[in-house]
């Protein structure tokens, strides 16, 4: 039975900032930056407060708080941080520290586009940049979703099946800065969920003395990434561990991947994020219609649930793929070129398009999902997709 | 040669788990050129054993007894620095 559990209006930074403080990490090393700010100035005022017992270290930018948080990590600590944008483009040779030292550290990314030219709205530039980095990524459609996820993340990247760090994901502005309904679980329920944090081996141990980061040449690095992509693996039945029971204690259940009126539906668009809630409002007005149409909303990116996604589109006639971020590989979006690569092996292939949109901040309305569905029906139609891929609201 | 673990019996993130351990890692096969020691030749000095960076060379009881080849990188430091010089340290080609 889920617990007794305190609705509250708040923003979707302030949601996560509550997750944060219900975890109450042994230290958190932030630097401040928009879209993210705020979660840092919450929890400034929780320490202020005496409500958590985290070391709180203000840092001098981003390298240095993902540095001080994988040396807190690296001593035993349970150390987190929070960025944005730029803010994880400075941190880039740390996030492969953390991630090679396998250091179970959570950090919520608020997604916002990358500069140049600045821009301080929301696509997934950020870290979609940053999928190669050993990081385990998941991505939340609602301030709901972006503390479930926070909560849910503590446990999954300390699993000692997994031992790596974790980003979870939501949209600048329209989910950090946007009020909703958000269901708080009590902070004893949630501090019981994550545990205390007990790490193996630690620097700190003095009775178990260990040396962290050492130079591995050629006869072990191979071994060092392969162990690293064999935890990846394993994080995908974890996650799935951790959401199930979590659903118990909190009433909503999550996947690898959330699927909406997929159960017919013969075009289908895959979305992630906030973008789904739109797509969502589409994919009902067009039900009302009788038209058969579903959303499949990606959860985990990182690792990439591919085997399960083909079993989920595999009845699907169309789909759209549309991604947050340019590749410039000029094959399409990153989530469109890999699920198109994990259909390779597929018997059944449905036609795909992907569409590149709502690049630094452009507002995606059900006017232009509406249009991405008519597109498909377009395809149907004619047996082939009219482009492989294309941006979508772009004028030219 | 050394036989080298598998990925699976490694400690994960690259975490060295035990204490004192270069002595595991062996910098030897490093080397192009190789210090031969001459004993009919060498007076005792020690100078070789005072300047060798790697710890490399052998001593007992007070005298050099000859050399750690698992770790000696063959950098020539004892050879330059010995005063029999070729008669008691020679660097050869490996
Ligand atoms: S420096 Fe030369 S003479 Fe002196 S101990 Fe070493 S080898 Fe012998
Ligand atoms: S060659 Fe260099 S490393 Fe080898 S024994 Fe001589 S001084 Fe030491």
């Amino acid at each position: 039975m889920a617990n007794e559990q305190r609705l509250a209006a708040m923003t979707g930074n302030e949601a996560v900032a509550h997750a944060l403080r219900q975890i109450d990490p042994d230290v958190i090393a932030a630097y401040p930056i928009t879209p993210q700010t705020d979660i840092v100035q919450y929890y400034s005022q929780f320490v202020s407060d005496g409500l958590v017992k985290t070391e709180m270290v203000t840092v001098e930018s981003e390298h240095s708080a993902m540095s001080a948080t994988i040396g807190a990590s690296a001593a035993g600590a349970r150390a987190m941080t929070a960025t944005s944008s730029q803010g994880l483009a400075l941190m880039w040779e740390m996030l492969h520290i953390a991630s090679g030292y396998r250091l179970p550290i959570v950090m919520p990314v608020v997604n916002r586009a990358l500069s140049g030219p600045i821009n301080i709205h929301c696509d997934h530039s950020d870290t979609m940049g940053a999928l190669t980095t050993g990081w385990i990524q998941i991505y939340a459609e609602s301030a709901q979703e972006a503390y479930d996820n926070a909560i849910q993340a503590v446990r999954i990247a300390e699993d000692p099946r997994v031992l790596l760090p974790t980003m979870v994901c939501d949209d600048g502005f329209i989910t950090s800065h946007g009020i909703e309904n958000v269901s708080l679980l009590p902070d004893e329920v949630v501090k019981g969920f994550v545990g205390e944090y007990k790490p193996s081996k630690f620097l700190l141990n003095i009775s178990d003395p260990v040396t962290v980061g050492p130079l591995v040449l050629p006869d072990y690095y191979t071994e060092l990434k392969f162990q690293q992509a064999e935890a990846m693996k394993a994080a995908k039945q974890v996650i799935l561990e951790v959401a199930e029971e979590y659903a118990k204690i909190s009433g909503r259940k999550y996947g690898l991947f959330e699927e909406y009126k997929m159960d017919d539906a013969e075009r289908v668009v895959v979305v992630l994020s906030s973008a789904a809630g739109t797509a969502k409002a589409v994919v009902n007005q067009l039900r009302a219609k009788g038209e058969k149409v579903g959303l499949l909303k990606p959860r985990v990116l990182r690792p990439f649930p591919a085997e399960e996604l083909v079993a989920a589109l595999s009845g699907a006639k169309a789909v759209a793929v549309m991604d947050r971020a340019e590749t410039f590989s000029t094959q399409g979006g990153q989530l469109f070129t890999e699920l198109r690569a994990a259909f390779y092996d597929a018997p059944k292939r449905p036609l795909m398009r992907g569409y590149v949109f709502g690049l630094g901040g452009r507002d995606t309305t059900v006017r232009e999902i509406g249009k991405v569905f008519e597109d498909l029906r377009g395809d149907l139609e004619r047996g082939s997709v009219s482009e492989k891929y294309t941006h979508l609201d772009v004028r030219v | 040669m050394r036989t080298l673990k598998t990925a699976r019996e490694i400690p994960i993130g690259a975490l060295i788990t035990e204490a004192g351990n270069s002595k595991d890692y062996k910098t030897g096969d490093w080397r192009s050129m190789k210090p031969i020691w001459h004993e009919e030749g060498c007076v005792h000095c020690l100078m070789c054993w005072v300047f060798c960076p790697d710890v490399s060379i052998k001593v007992e009881n007070g005298k050099m007894v000859g050399i750690d080849y698992d770790h000696c990188k063959g950098c020539g430091i004892c050879a330059r620095e010995c005063p029999r010089k070729e008669k008691a340290l020679e660097m050869v080609k490996e």
